[in-house]
């Protein structure tokens, strides 16, 4: 019996996310060598590490950005991208499953030509099947939620960057997915508005939404995490709570990297 | 009875000539745009055995002088057994060149249109077809939008090309005016007339359009 074929008859859980012996190639280069990991739902995981370690990368596989080699993932019990005997998804039942996912890009890429209210009920509308009615008051509240009730006519290119972050993130909420994806929500924003996204990250995790965080914010990363994930050249080298993780690294490469982030 | 006198008199056969000439080119401009929304879709990724005659094809018709086209149409597709009267060959050839235009023209912008927007596309579960449509067509349109002003006029000068192949448009009126009455001077500017007052109204038009544009930050003069 192949490898493979004991991994799928794995019963998958009721995590929000489920990622097994997950392996990622560019070019010949490994970039994720065998990664596993669980997100319960309701949990914030936050990954850290240094640059080129390969966050990005594995983040960018949960919603099938990247196509993985090996391995698996399941949204909530759902597999993405492979059928269980390793073939493709079709393309309709990969937008579907991609859609549980809501994911915050480090540049915005919010769509310029919609106004804020569009924004945010583009997708519910065209991809969810809501309706304007339906899509738009939900799209008030969650504009509500992030402080952007006030700009809801705007367009993008007059916001500032801050403020576009917190649109996107409303825009992926509106997908009402299982997990929220963030690639450095805050690292394309100046310094002074880096407190107002990493607010409002703070409350949604207060209102108990699953999310997966790339971050390089250390004082964030400890004060919202229920878990810590530090990646190194594509491996999982330490996985623990954030008390343990950032007062007590169980590796000299975390020590090293805590003092360089002080 | 003086050279204008007799063009006054003759004002029927301009007017039907120019709703003639706004007739093919308004069926002829919306097809061109249709196939140049269609190509660009064609063209977008992963379908290399088509994306590559399709490029061939375009480029192809953009070095062709569009009369040489209309001829082909006119009179060499007969040949093939495929037989169009003048209009329809004239309507046909106008479509298939400044489609070709249209789709080069938003190639171009297709190359610089930012990949993020379409991942974030993919992120929210849009799949091709809804994602094309939806978010990149519409910019692609407020982004080249002078470029396309520009080749709205060509092609309505284009239009004046199918009095060879005997469509009987605005500058047919003329020339057989100017046949009859020896008075080819008066007659060519009456049409001079007509074409720039369509094309000045195409501008301001187009122009009007940028302020949509302009306030989404697509700020193309
Ligand atoms: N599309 C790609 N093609 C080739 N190599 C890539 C590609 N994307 C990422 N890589 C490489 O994979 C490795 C991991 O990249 P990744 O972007 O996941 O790192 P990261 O941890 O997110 O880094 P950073 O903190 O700089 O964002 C890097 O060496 C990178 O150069
Ligand atoms: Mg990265």
């Amino acid at each position: 019996m192949s490898e493979a074929g004991i991994e799928s008859r794995k019963a998958p859980t009721d995590a929000a996310v489920a990622i097994r012996n997950l392996s990622k190639s560019f070019d010949n280069v490994e970039v994720l060598r065998d990664v596993n990991l669980e997100v319960k739902k309701g949990d914030v995981v936050t990954i850290l590490g240094s640059s080129g370690s390969g966050k990005s990368t594995l983040l960018r596989c949960i919603n099938w950005l990247e196509q993985p080699e090996r391995g698996s993932i399941h949204i909530a019990g759902e597999r993405i991208g492979t059928t269980d005997d390793g073939r493709a998804m079709s393309v309709k039942a990969l937008a579907r499953v991609r859609a549980k996912t809501g994911m915050v890009f480090q540049g915005f890429n919010l769509w310029p030509h919609l106004n804020v209210l569009h924004n945010v009920t583009e997708a519910p509308i065209h991809v969810l099947g809501k309706s304007r009615h339906e899509a738009e008051a939900h799209a008030r509240e969650l504009l509500e939620k992030v402080g952007m009730s006030h700009k809801m006519d705007a367009y993008p290119n007059t916001l500032s960057g801050g403020q576009k972050q917190r649109v996107a993130i409303a825009r992926a909420l509106a997908m009402q997915p299982e997990v929220m994806l963030f690639d450095e929500p805050t690292s394309a924003l100046d310094p002074e508005l880096v407190g107002e996204v990493l607010g409002v990250i703070k409350d949604l995790s207060a209102e108990g939404y699953t999310m997966v965080i790339v971050t390089h914010e250390m004082a964030f990363s400890r004060a919202v995490s229920d878990q810590v994930v530090f990646l190194e050249k594509g491996l999982i080298i330490e996985q623990a709570d954030p008390e343990t993780f950032f007062t007590n690294p169980a590796t000299e490469r975390v020590q090293k990297f805590l003092e360089r982030h002080d | 009875m003086n050279n204008w006198q007799i063009l006054w008199q003759a004002r029927d056969q301009f007017w039907s000539g120019f709703l003639s000439t706004m007739t093919i080119f308004g069926l002829s401009i919306s097809a061109a745009f249709l196939i140049g929304c269609v190509m660009l879709y064609l063209l977008e990724g992963s379908r290399p055995r088509l994306a590559m005659p399709l490029r061939v094809f375009i480029d192809g018709m953009r070095m062709l002088p569009f009369l040489i086209l209309a001829y082909l149409l006119y009179y060499g597709l007969p040949g093939l057994g495929i037989r169009l009267d003048a209009w329809w060959s004239g309507i046909g050839a106008l479509a298939v060149y400044h489609g070709c235009y249209f789709a080069e023209i938003f190639r171009g912008a297709r190359l610089t249109f930012p990949p993020g927007q379409v991942e974030a596309a993919k992120a929210h579960g849009f799949t091709k077809g809804k994602m094309f449509l939806r978010l990149i067509l519409p910019q692609i349109i407020m982004q080249t939008r002078p470029l396309l002003g520009n080749q709205l006029i060509y092609a309505l000068k284009d239009t004046a090309f199918l009095v060879i192949i005997t469509v009987q448009e605005l500058t047919a009126a003329a020339n057989s005016l100017s046949g009859t009455y020896f008075i080819p001077t008066e007659a060519f500017i009456v049409v001079i007339g007509f074409y720039w007052a369509v094309s000045i109204v195409m501008e301001v038009i187009i122009k009007q359009c940028g302020r949509f544009s302009a306030r989404r930050g697509f700020d193309n003069v």
